[in-house]
């Protein structure tokens, strides 16, 4: 099957060993129980946090407006369910420092009330009501970044774009969210994708799917054919699903460093933002769910969920059977990006795709006695960067050395660190370099 | 006679590569203040920075050019600013001496948290905001102690204390911590409130038992001596009558959060080697 | 809502979570493992050599690899560091076993030491240890000692299948006095030899060099030699001699992804190249590349010496540049140089280049376009 296509794939890089996706990729989508409680944390977004339009003790109704957009690169905030606006305060945010939440305590009806209507007949629809409806619908990136997707769906003047690219790569170990979500709802991810073409005014759609999913991509194949969608099959190599590399990869363009892929006439969006903009366009809901992939080895029935924003990961953990042995590491995200969590309270926000608990032998990965120089992160690394040596220089706290050799390059996406022998920390390095160069370039625009 | 060849030319050699030396000396002499070179000698060549120049003979070329007075040089003694005051015969200018302190007691007040990764506070604060319970508490990696260019700072446990016998009080470490731990305080005041959180009490409180609970006791026991910013009491160290022993042993802090720096250093000592709780 | 029963399932409390940056995942590769598998591509060189220089070699190579051993937990005593952690990753032991390789099989037993001291201390330890040192230990050793000690590290002797035949080396080294002895009907105390690139050197020394000679080297090159040199049936350092040993190990190497094959072939390549094309055009001023090829250290220094990861470049186009610099000079010292060995001098002298290449052979970082090209583009 592989050999009869063109499989797609980039420079560098790494194939993780043992990616764990075996530990759910298997079992259907579930739906969670009805919570007790649901903290919404108003940052969801990249960009500025939108400003809540309920007050603590407000009757809400699911799908509700909760708090909205401030400004433009700020997105809208929905109800997860019908309760009561129990509190309004500052929790333990997915980055760590306390942010700001509305403490929702349901009422166990679930009573739907959505704010705006579908429109069934997106094809002829005005294209600035489908925008609009983008915006009302609070629909961020789902792969992680959480950028509103309506700031990259009005190109700047001058910048035209002719490809749209659905990321359903999903390269990162142990998450199988979007696998799922492409093979039980194929046909919500490529009507999004038409959507957005129709958004856009672009033909040229890809879905860029790695070739481990097969079983997916059959199914994508399915509707494709009907929405004008094709599919691209991507080598299963790790970062395939970092913008840059899946541009290069489908369309064989190189996105200049410094600058956005809109420059090179294209968009990347997820697989999972396509399918809540379906949602939002024909059936008029907003984003308030999403599938998250609890996963690890220590938990006792890993697999996907339909979870409400706002649930707990402890409340996720619960749904998935508990744990085996208490976890040394609870992350959001995958195991390569995610990000290391402080208490099991953090909810779980738009951008969340998976909830990974990784066990205690496994939680203390940096030990480092000395670089030995081989090479192997500068093979892995997809931005062709060589980062022992941007590391050395980090440690010697010559940031100066380092952004001459390109650190503002990096993504951070670990595969340097992940083949390093002498586990090193190089990505902790690389973001204290890039914070300390920020700052520095912050102080000079004072001065 | 080889002998004598070989003297005469190696004589001629040396004395022409000497008047070509000497002849460029003339040609390429570059005019140097020599108060410059003086100011050099007699500041304490540490180039701490401490001055906001690049180092000592930065500052020497400012001190010459009037630009700055000995007193902008804050690691310097009175002494030493007075002699280079007269060297230079410029006024020394305000003399006031700070020193940096550590308002932090989480060695002694909050649970340890499992940190895996660089060992640096810019490093770590930017995991997860940070490898300790409290937000706004010391992180104990050392970068301070690192820039110190006096070696003032040692980490006790899990904290930095300052020795204030070795603070000069050139800001470098407060510069570079990430969580702004590090205060400068007069140099002579020798009692602090070591807390650094203007989170509420119950949240203080539930991440660490040494925090300040803003009881406001001490504000009520010695008013002037202690003010109160939000939720955290602070030593106002403009005071006329500085705040003394018999002031902390009087207000009683529930948390014992007011203490000098030798029995903070003294606690931390007894914290790290094992005698917990304090 | 649920009928899962909820005493049932155990939670997690978050009371042991670790914090710290991505990725959570590692590839499980470790030095440990790098250095394990140096050993294990050395295996068949260590066998080859006991089978052809007898135990002693054996006890050479353990006794060489004790004193790095225990030169480097020496050393991070004195120096306050973790003894244990330092030696644990196995990489004084793969020293001592490299610079046993360099070693002749009589050698005496107050060598290795010494040269476990110049290989843990002055090459490695003296720049901050694993990773920092700019040299490789094993080399800086064997240089060190073939420097200070030449008698006693040059002190061959025939292996196994060389006792018999009259082979060239074995004229040479007859000297008068032994040949006396020999006469006389003493028994003489062992009998050493030659190697076949010290023999080159001597006839290179006592025939006429110049570029319009004849083929000097028919003794020395011909097939018979050659095929006897392929199986190592020659004097040498214990490491250097079985060709097919060595090449078994650099596919255990490629193999086990611990070298970049490009080191060793082009290193090699290069000399082939030189030496057969001087070969060809003067025949008096070299003997044929395979004789250089399997001949001395060659294929040891290129197999195990040049790719040591800490004193070779990093990207691969630096290791092109490396190992074809090492190769060029390998040959030049060989064909008009004084000594006979020209691979440790050469990987030496390349290593020292090493932070010049890494900086000219980077890469180009992806998307990152030249400002001279965005100033045409421009336009």
């Amino acid at each position: 099957m592989k050999s009869s296509r063109n499989v797609m794939t980039f420079a560098g890089g790494i194939h993780p060993h043992g990616d764990g996706k075996s530990l759910t990729c298997y079992t259907p989508v579930q739906n969670a129980p009805l919570l007790d409680k649901y903290f919404v944390i108003l940052a969801q977004n990249a960009g500025k946090p939108p400003i809540p339009v309920v007050k603590k003790g407000d009757r809400v109704k699911k799908y509700q407006l909760l708090a909205a957009a401030d400004g433009a690169v700020s997105a809208n905030l929905h109800s997860p369910t019908s309760g009561i606006v129990s509190n309004i305060r500052d929790i333990q945010g997915t980055h760590g420092v306390p942010t700001s939440a509305i403490e929702i305590s349901a009422d166990g009806l679930d009573e739907a009330d959505s704010p705006f209507a579908p429109i069934p007949d997106w094809r002829h629809a005005d294209v600035d009501i489908l925008k609009q409806r983008v915006i009302e619908a609070g629909i961020v990136g789902m792969g992680g970044a959480s950028f509103p997707t309506h700031v990259k769906l009005s190109p700047p003047e001058g910048k035209s774009v002719d490809t749209l690219i659905l990321n359903g790569a999903e390269c990162e170990p142990y998450l199988t969210a979007d696998h799922r979500l492409m093979q039980e709802f194929p046909e919500k991810v490529i009507r999004g994708a038409a959507i957005l073409g129709r958004i856009l005014n672009i033909g040229n759609i890809f879905v860029g799917v790695e070739i481990n999913k097969l079983d997916a991509i059959a199914a994508l194949e399915h509707y494709a054919g009907d929405y004008g969608v094709k599919i691209a099959y991507l080598r299963v190599r790790y970062p395939q699903g970092s913008e840059k590399q899946l541009i290069n990869a489908i369309t064989g363009r190189t996105v200049r460093s410094g600058t956005l892929p809109m420059d090179s006439g294209c968009i990347v969006q997820n697989v999972a933002t396509c399918a809540a903009l379906d949602d939002a366009v024909t059936l008029g809901i907003p984003s308030v769910e999403r599938i998250v992939t609890v996963t690890g080895e220590v938990v006792v029935k890993p697999g996907n969920f339909k979870l409400k924003i706002g649930t707990p990961a402890l409340e996720a953990v619960r749904f998935a059977g508990g744990i085996t042995e208490e976890p040394g590491k609870l992350v959001f995200g995958g195991p390569m990006m995610g990000f290391a969590q402080r208490s099991f309270q953090v909810p779980v926000c738009k951008n969340t795709s998976g909830i990974l608990l990784i066990p205690q032998k496994q939680a203390y990965n940096f030990e480092s006695s000395g670089c030995i120089h081989c090479g192997r992160c500068v093979q892995g690394c997809p931005m062709n960067l060589v980062p022992c040596l941007l590391s050395t220089a980090i440690e010697a706290g010559r940031f100066d050395l380092a952004a001459e050799n390109h650190i503002m390059d990096c993504m951070e996406c670990g595969s340097c660190a992940y083949v390093c022998p002498d586990h090193r920390p190089l990505i902790q390095n690389v973001r204290h370099a890039k914070a300390e160069l920020r700052k520095q370039m912050n102080a000079s625009k004072e001065k | 006679m080889t002998f004598y060849t070989a003297l005469v030319i190696m004589g001629l050699l040396g004395l022409t590569l000497g008047a070509i030396v000497g002849v460029f000396v003339k040609l390429f002499k570059v005019e140097q203040d020599n108060r410059v070179e003086l100011a050099l000698e007699l500041l304490p060549g540490a180039n701490c920075g401490g001055c906001g120049r690049a180092g000592c003979a930065d500052f020497a070329r400012a001190l010459a050019a009037g630009e700055v007075t000995p007193g902008n040089c804050p690691v310097s003694s009175v002494e030493q600013r007075a002699a280079i005051a007269m060297a230079l015969g410029i006024d020394a200018g305000p003399i006031e001496m700070q020193q940096a302190v550590v308002c932090c007691r989480a060695d002694i007040g909050a649970e340890e948290m499992n940190y895996n990764g660089v060992q640096d506070c810019n490093a770590a604060n930017l995991v997860a905001g940070g490898p300790t319970t409290c937000r706004y508490g010391c992180l104990g990696l050392g970068s301070c102690a690192r820039v110190c260019p006096f070696g003032a700072i040692e980490i006790v446990g899990r904290v930095a204390v300052v020795h204030p016998e070795l603070c000069t009080g050139c800001k470098q470490c407060a510069k570079v911590c990430p969580r702004n731990v590090i205060k400068m305080v007069p140099a002579n005041a020798n009692i602090h409130i070591y807390c650094n959180s203007p989170e509420k009490a119950a949240i203080k409180r539930s991440l660490c038992a040494a925090g300040c609970i803003g009881c406001r006791k001490c504000e009520k026991l010695l008013p002037g001596k202690i003010k109160f910013d939000g939720m955290l009491a602070q030593i106002d160290y403009d005071s006329p009558d500085a705040i003394t022993q018999e002031d902390i042993e009087k207000c009683n802090c529930p948390v014992h959060g007011i203490m000098s720096e030798k029995e903070r250093y003294a606690v931390a000592k007894n914290a790290a080697s094992g005698g917990k709780r304090a | 809502m649920t009928d899962v029963d909820n005493d049932n399932i155990k939670l997690p409390t978050g009371e042991k979570l670790v914090l710290s940056s991505s990725p959570h995942l590692s590839s499980g590769s470790s030095l440990r493992k790098i250095m394990g598998g140096v050993l294990l591509a050395l295996i068949p060189q260590i066998a080859a050599s006991a089978w052809l220089f007898g135990m002693r070699a054996l006890f050479i190579i353990f006794y060489t690899a004790v004193c790095c051993v225990a030169a480097e937990a020496l050393w991070c005593k004195l120096a306050d560091k973790d003894v244990w952690r330092n030696i644990s990753d196995c990489s004084a032991c793969v020293t001592g076993v490299l610079l046993a390789m360099c070693l002749p099989v009589t050698v005496p037993l107050y060598v290795p030491p010494l040269g476990a001291i110049l290989a843990i201390w002055l090459a490695k330890q003296v720049y901050g240890g694993i990773g920092n040192n700019p040299f490789n230990p094993a080399l800086v050793a064997r240089v060190g000692l073939l420097i200070a000690l030449p008698a006693a590290m040059t002190l061959w002797t025939p292996s196994r299948g060389m006792k018999q035949t009259n082979y060239p080396e074995k004229q040479l080294f007859y000297t008068a006095e032994n040949i006396k002895k020999i006469n006389n009907g003493e028994p003489l105390d062992g009998v050493s030899c030659a190697t076949p690139l010290g023999v080159m050197k001597s006839i290179e020394k006592i025939t006429d060099r110049s570029f319009k000679a004849e083929d000097n080297f028919t003794e020395l090159d011909s097939w018979e030699m050659i095929s006897r040199y392929a199986v190592g049936d020659r004097a040498g350092c214990l490491g250097e001699t079985c060709a097919p040993a060595l090449i078994l190990g650099f596919f255990i190497l490629v193999i086990l992804n611990l070298i970049n094959w490009k080191v060793p072939v082009i290193f090699i390549g290069t000399v082939m190249l030189i030496t057969g094309t001087v070969n060809a055009i003067w025949p008096g001023v070299s003997p044929n590349p395979l004789f250089h090829l399997l001949n001395g250290g060659l294929l040891l220094g290129a197999i195990f010496m040049a790719t040591d990861m800490v004193t070779s470049p990093i990207t691969g186009r630096g290791c092109a540049v490396f190992a074809c610099g090492c190769g060029i000079l390998t040959s030049v010292i060989r064909l008009w140089g004084n000594y006979p060995e020209g691979v440790s001098f050469a990987i030496l002298f390349m290593n020292a280049l090493v932070p010049l290449i890494d900086r000219w052979c980077g890469k180009r970082p992806f998307g990152f376009v030249p400002k001279r090209e965005k100033v045409n583009a421009h336009e």
